[in-house]
């Protein structure tokens, strides 16, 4: 039997049985359309993510203590890190070592419990310079961010973010109040505006005032958390990245780069490094869903095994009028890997279509700068597991249909 | 071990059929007359002896080259029609010609032609649900000829039909065999349809009990006419 001949017996053993047929289906449908969702979806939030870190400018180079993280161990060894001191400031800021830097800002961190009258309320400190709200581009919805000469003359004034704000003042205007952090008195000179929790750097929860301030007065510590530097505009970001590396090498007096007790993490590192993430939990998902699509396939096994038992009579029949065991197995394979394409077309379209109207809701109703992304990977995975899936859970059924003898075959009523 | 206790179908039945002959095989339920079927009309090998078929033994054949032969050489008729459902008189025909190396620009023509033998012309695209059961057996026949072939086995084709639709088949039958040479290998176990063939075998318990020729033949032509 040629192949044209059996693609059409297969579509016309499949409209014949046609309500079995789209019940078939309906497992691989939802197998596939949850695929490309996730795909979609996860394409989506990476996409979201990369433009906030893009967002930070692509010429902003972190320094932080030790090599890059590995394990969760070392991750807290890196934050009680004190290799990066006063005198990497001062090699850094000179043009004969990093010509392409523009501006540094060193920056502690740490957590308190402050108090405004009887309210308390757990804040992570940002101890860092003017440059702050430039490089994180924030601008206060009251009042103002504090000055270099804040900086210098190590000033007791801070900027609340907006949960702070909320939950130490409640109603009130903070501006010029005083407010305690671990039994310090601050004044309260701008408080930030909400930033919508949509944001991969949340300062809702923080408490920003000048580095010098919260190392003499907070901290007791004279060693840096991290150096963020903006490259000037026409430096080479990956040459500026460098010259810090070496410098700070140097200064450190460390020649083995395995031993370095410093990373120096441009933009670029930072968007890769997020991109895993979420890949992974894309590939945790879509591995999830793929559990639907393997349940769709012993569906289509089992429909495919009763039909080939109601048929027997059809296959008897065949084979006398000459259909060999092949063209039988033909028959069947080529009905189940349609049954599957087919649901695998229908889920990609319907997955997609999900994806587009969530995109849309995020879009709008969260106010999320969210893009649709039809994956083209996915889309392509999708129709080839799912034909693969009738290619595999039906050659048994087929086989089964195959082998009929069909003598049995005719007398089977 | 199966479980099934083994029965013995056919036991020492040796005949020959000769080319152009109208043989009908005669016995009760369970006579093998099923079995003897089958086995002449290659869908079932015997578990010993030897069948000839066109002079060659048919045990040297592969699967394939039986469903070949089955193709070309063999024209089934059964009792139940065994006509697909929801498919048209003319796509039933074809079904055979689909897994022959006949080609396709041939299918509608012989198809067409083998319709028209067995007086259907009219009802080409009906389905076998909208004819009646002399109808389904004419569609049945005219599948069996559609690749032209030498023998046509047919399995009790009257046993689901009125009198006078079973004479109307047995007419086209004897026309074949008559005017077209072809050999008809008929089971019954109406002796009244037996005797429109040259010749009856008999089997009893799965033996031939008697193998004679029918001395008044019957003229299917002439009972319909009357």
């Amino acid at each position: 039997m040629t192949y044209k001949h059996l693609i059409k017996t297969a579509i016309t053993g499949l409209e014949t049985n046609r309500s079995r047929s789209i019940l078939t289906i309906i497992g691989i449908v939802i197998g596939i359309t949850a695929i490309m969702l996730v795909m979609s979806l996860g394409a989506g939030a990476q996409n979201l993510i990369l433009s906030q870190v893009q967002g930070l400018g692509s010429n902003t180079i972190a320094v932080i203590p030790g090599l890059v993280s590995t394990s969760p161990s070392q991750i807290a060894a890196n934050l009680y890190s004190d290799s990066l001191k006063p005198a990497d400031l001062t090699a850094l800021e000179s043009k004969a070592n990093v010509p392409g830097l523009a501006s540094i800002m060193p920056v502690v961190l740490g957590s308190y419990t402050s108090s405004y009258q009887s309210n308390t309320y757990q804040v992570t400190i940002f101890g860092g310079t003017d440059l702050v709200a430039s490089i994180f581009d924030l601008t206060p919805a009251s009042g103002q961010f504090f000055t270099s000469d804040d900086v210098t003359s190590q000033s007791k004034v801070v900027v609340i973010g907006s949960k702070v704000a909320s939950n130490l003042f409640g109603n009130d205007n903070p501006i010029n109040q005083q407010i305690s952090i671990n039994g310090v008195s601050f004044q309260v000179v701008g408080v930030l505006p909400s930033s919508g929790g949509g944001s991969l750097f949340d300062f809702d929860d923080m408490t920003i005032m000048p580095y010098t301030t919260a190392q003499t007065y907070l901290l007791g510590i004279k060693y840096f958390n991290r150096l963020i530097i903006e490259a000037a505009p026409s430096a080479n970001i990956q040459v500026v990245a460098d010259d810090i590396t070496l410098t700070l090498a140097e200064s450190h007096n460390i020649t083995d780069p395995t031993k370095y007790d410093f990373s120096v993490q441009t933009q670029q590192d930072l968007a890769a490094r997020l991109g895993i993430i979420t890949t992974a939990l894309t590939w945790f998902l879509v591995a999830m869903a793929s559990i639907a699509l393997f349940v769709g396939g012993i569906g289509i096994m089992n429909i495919m095994l009763v039909a080939v038992t109601e048929r027997t009579r059809e296959i008897g029949l065949r084979k006398a009028l000459g259909a060999t065991d092949r063209d039988i197995l033909s028959q069947f394979l080529i009905e189940a890997v349609f049954l599957t394409g087919i649901g695998g077309l229908i889920g990609i379209v319907l997955g997609s279509t999900l994806a587009y109207l969530i995109s849309l809701g995020l879009s709008y109703g969260l106010g999320l700068n969210w893009q649709f992304v039809f994956p083209w990977f996915g889309a392509v995975l999708g129709f080839g597991v799912s034909a693969l899936i009738g290619l595999v859970f039906g050659s048994y059924p087929a086989h089964q249909a195959s082998k009929k003898s069909p003598i049995e075959a005719l007398r089977y009523e | 071990m199966d479980g099934e206790a083994e029965t013995i179908a056919l036991a020492d039945v040796s005949f020959t059929v000769r080319k152009g002959e109208f043989l009908a095989i005669m016995g009760p339920s369970g006579s093998g007359k099923s079995t003897l079927l089958h086995v002449l009309g290659l869908l079932d090998e015997p578990s010993s002896g030897t069948y000839l078929f066109d002079g060659k033994n048919t045990y040297s054949y592969t699967g394939d080259e039986l469903a070949r032969l089955r193709n070309e050489k063999i024209g089934f008729v059964f009792q139940s029609f065994n006509l697909l459902a929801r498919t048209s008189v003319l796509e039933n025909v074809k079904l055979p010609l689909a897994y022959s190396n006949i080609a396709e620009s041939e299918w509608n023509d012989r198809a067409a032609k083998a319709i028209e033998s067995v007086g259907l012309a009219h009802r080409m695209k009906h389905q076998p649900d909208e004819l009646s059961g002399g109808e389904r057996q004419r569609v049945a026949i005219a599948r069996a000829l559609v690749t032209n072939p030498d023998v046509i086995f047919a399995d009790e084709p009257t046993g689901n039909l009125d009198s006078k639709s079973g004479k109307n088949v047995m007419s086209i039958l004897q026309e074949l065999n008559e005017k077209q040479g072809r050999t008809i290998i008929l089971i019954t176990h109406e002796t009244s349809t037996a005797e429109h063939s040259e010749r009856i075998i008999r089997l009893i318990d799965g033996t031939i009990e008697s193998d004679e020729k029918v001395v008044n033949r019957l003229k299917a032509t002439d009972e319909y006419i009357k």
